[in-house]
């Protein structure tokens, strides 16, 4: 405590005797004085937290990463079992996490652009529905979609016993309370040359587009880009495929004993999170859109249309790329907030981060200063990820002004 | 400017000195300086921890809470309740927030040590057991072999169920939910084919269900779950309350001292009733509360086999026998030691 008067009386002097009228100089005092301030705030919470916890007899460290977990998890990316030690089930969290937000973030992104544009249609019905959509959605709480969405999926389906399978008969879709149901691709000998296909195509699709565009800013030719790409993406692979002898099998689904086994199945939790978030933020994101269609200025159209350019090209060349510039800073917002929303998985039983990491682990081991700090600063590391993407992505995109 | 920044640095210099020097003060001495007990219990596990059909907390581990309140104030009623989900409850009590849990809670050797805190003794024996759909035609648990389980995160539960399976060398699907209610009702809605908790918890649980007839508890007990109270580890005198509270209510019954003739025994010239009951000596003093201590707990709360009967025993729905609960005079597991 002594420390911190000390500190403060020393400023006191410096500001008074010489340097009270230069701003600069005083500004830099107080914001030395501010940085000392909050690392001591910082250091003594951290002392104060590490000498209660030891005084309590609470184990503490990070020690635990290397224990056996002893616990199942239902969905897991990695391999994973009970064996398994705790760092393990933390990225089994994680990437539970990752995929949720991503595909979440990739098909809110579809709805919220579909929706925007229909909340600006000519048409009576379809922009009185994209209305109703967005007022409804977002002025709901996202907890209550969630579980609204999970009783939903769990209370209409049902069970793999009701639908009347056969047991050990092989099924090649079936929608049910345990999940959605599909065969999963095997992959045997030689199948990893398709996988190389598809990155070839993928590569080949960027660098015939580099040209076309060179070709015709110098030409004025164009190139058909988009379907040349799509026959290289659907033939290479294909090649590739009969090549290699036909290297994939598809492991059926099948109903044995209480369970479906085998195939490729999507869990009713991860459906319910899926839906709930996707739902959610296109509502706002669809008023994103909207706004940033309303931001490019009528002229725009009008002039493009005044030179002879098609509706379908006036939007694309001209509205679209003004309209980004707007949409794109508070589109990132919306990403951010759906990734960090997917912690509310834990309500519906979706082990997510929050759900194994901050749920499961914080128990076992008893250590919760150590997992919540480590799953905030994984929140914090997603955001800023995502952030410094949407950044690059932004500024790709931004309008060059000459 | 200046002033702000001073009076804030003073200020913030203030709360983390207090933080520093706050030493952990004796948990009886807050408890009286507040006038009630803030007694942690599960968010409703009928038998254990519910809200009564009037909307006063009732149970097993509730009536030792209030039993706690009667030694310390003479009055069971001075007790609060914090309902916590399991993963919430060492928290609040390593944080103060409660000054007991009592929440169908299993005594661990790592709960024990690694948590800062000490049980005080086992109220409840029990072991983990399994619940099913009787259409499932299923009447072992060896023959759960993929089937999904409903469980609640942050038990002891999970790791058992874990174990049991691997030990049998059978698979499973879990479906892992934070509160009790969102497991019941997944479990409910058919998401998944096994319920598994202790054994006690699933007959209450089976009650709650939309047609409890439709649902049986499987046989087997796969684990040992001694539940008990817990209190924070390094405040003996407060520890010392509520083992003795316990014992207390044990010796009672073994004596024969109910609610209802407890002051008839007051009179009694059996030294055991006399210490008990404080007519000799100074047990309660010993524990820092008045000497009467045992008297009202037994007189407002009632021995461990009163307050057996009138939570889980065979005149209310969970119908559950004394079994491994009876005293150990009667062939059980409930033993406390003398007080003398």
């Amino acid at each position: 405590m002594a420390h911190q008067e000390g500190v403060v009386a020393d400023a006191d002097d410096s500001g008074r005797v010489s340097l009270m009228n230069d701003p600069k100089a005083r500004g830099l005092v107080f914001q030395v004085l501010l940085i000392i301030f909050v690392l001591f705030l910082v250091y003594s919470g951290v002392t104060n937290a590490i000498d209660n916890l030891a005084r309590a007899g609470i184990a503490s460290g990070l020690g635990f990463f290397g224990e056996r977990a002893g616990f199942d998890i239902g969905q897991s990316f990695i391999p994973y079992t009970n064996d398994s030690t705790y760092l393990r089930a933390f990225f089994v969290g994680l990437l539970n996490t990752m995929v949720v937000a991503i595909i979440g973030i990739f098909f809110a992104t579809i709805i919220g652009f579909i929706v925007g544009l229909a909340r600006l249609s000519k048409n009576y019905l379809v922009q009185k529905f994209a209305t109703v959509y967005v007022e409804t959605l977002r002025n709901i709480p996202l907890l209550l979609q969630l579980l609204f969405w999970y009783k939903a999926v769990l209370s209409i389906l049902p069970s793999p016993r009701q639908v009347g399978l056969e047991p050990g008969a092989e099924v090649v879709f079936s929608l049910n309370n345990r999940g959605l149901y599909m065969p999963r691709i095997v992959p045997e000998a030689g199948a990893s040359l398709i996988l190389y296909a598809v990155i070839i195509a993928i590569v080949a699709w960027v660098f015939i587009g580099r040209w076309a565009r060179k070709r015709q800013m110098a030409t004025g030719q164009q190139f058909p880009v988009f379907l040349t790409g799509l026959g290289l993406i659907i033939v290479l692979p294909l090649l590739a495929y009969l090549v290699t002898g036909m290297p994939l099998s598809l492991e059926y689904a099948s109903l044995q004993g209480f369970n479906m086994v085998d195939g490729w199945v999507v869990q009713p939790e991860f459906m319910a999170l899926l839906l709930g978030l996707s739902l959610y933020t296109a509502s706002f994101i669809a008023e994103i859109v909207r706004a940033g269609i309303l931001a490019v200025s009528h002229g725009q159209s009008e002039a493009a249309f005044a030179l002879g350019i098609r509706p379908n090209l006036t939007s694309r060349l001209v509205i679209v790329p003004q309209a980004m510039r707007v949409i794109i800073p508070p589109l990132t917002s919306q990403y951010l907030n759906l990734t960090k929303n997917s912690s509310l998985a834990v309500a519906i039983g979706y082990p997510d981060l929050v759900s194994i990491f901050g749920g499961t682990v914080l128990n076992q081991t008893g250590q919760a200063v150590e997992v919540i700090s480590i799953t905030m600063l994984v929140y914090l590391t997603l955001s800023l990820l995502t952030s410094a993407f949407m950044n690059w992505f932004n500024s790709s995109v931004a309008l060059v002004e000459r | 400017m200046k002033k702000k920044i001073l009076s804030a640095v003073v200020g913030v210099a203030a709360v983390a000195g207090m933080g520093a020097t706050a030493a952990s003060a004796a948990t009886l001495d807050d408890v009286k300086a507040k006038g009630f007990v803030q007694c942690g219990v599960s968010t409703g596990l009928a038998g254990f921890s519910a809200p009564n059909d009037a909307g006063d907390w009732s149970g097993i581990d509730v009536d030792l809470c209030r039993g706690v309140a009667a030694a310390v104030f003479g009055d069971a009623s001075a007790v609060k309740f914090s309902p916590l989900s399991a993963k919430e409850r060492f928290t609040a009590l390593q944080s103060g927030e409660i000054d007991v849990l009592s929440r169908n809670t299993t005594w661990t050797m790592s709960r024990d040590t690694q948590l800062g805190l000490n049980f005080a003794g086992v109220n409840y024996y029990d072991g983990q057991g399994f619940m099913v759909r009787k259409s499932l035609g299923v009447n072992s648990a060896l023959q759960l072999s993929g089937a999904s389980v409903c469980v609640q995160t942050g038990t002891t539960t999970e790791l058992n169920l874990t174990d049991y399976f691997k030990a049998n060398d059978m698979t499973y699907n879990p479906v892992v939910f934070e509160k009790l209610e969102e497991v019941n009702a997944a479990y409910d809605a058919n998401r998944c084919d096994v319920y598994t908790t202790d054994q006690s918890g699933l007959y209450s649980i089976r009650l709650g269900l939309s047609a409890p007839d439709e649902h049986m508890v499987l046989p087997e007990v796969i684990s040992k779950e001694p539940l008990g109270p817990v209190v924070r580890q390094g405040d003996d005198q407060w520890f010392n309350i509520v083992k003795w509270v316990h014992f207390a209510m044990l010796n009672a019954e073994e004596m024969g001292v109910t609610s209802e003739n407890v002051d008839e025994m007051a009179n009694s010239t059996d030294p055991n009733v006399m210490r008990l009951l404080g007519k000799e000596g100074t047990f309660g003093d010993s524990i820092g509360v008045s000497n009467d201590w045992a008297y009202n707990v037994i007189k407002e709360v009632g021995n461990y086999g009163e307050v057996f009967e009138r939570n889980v025993g065979a005149s209310t729905p969970l119908a559950i026998g004394r079994g491994v609960n009876a005293l150990w005079s009667k062939g059980g597991l409930q033993y406390a030691p003398p007080i003398r």
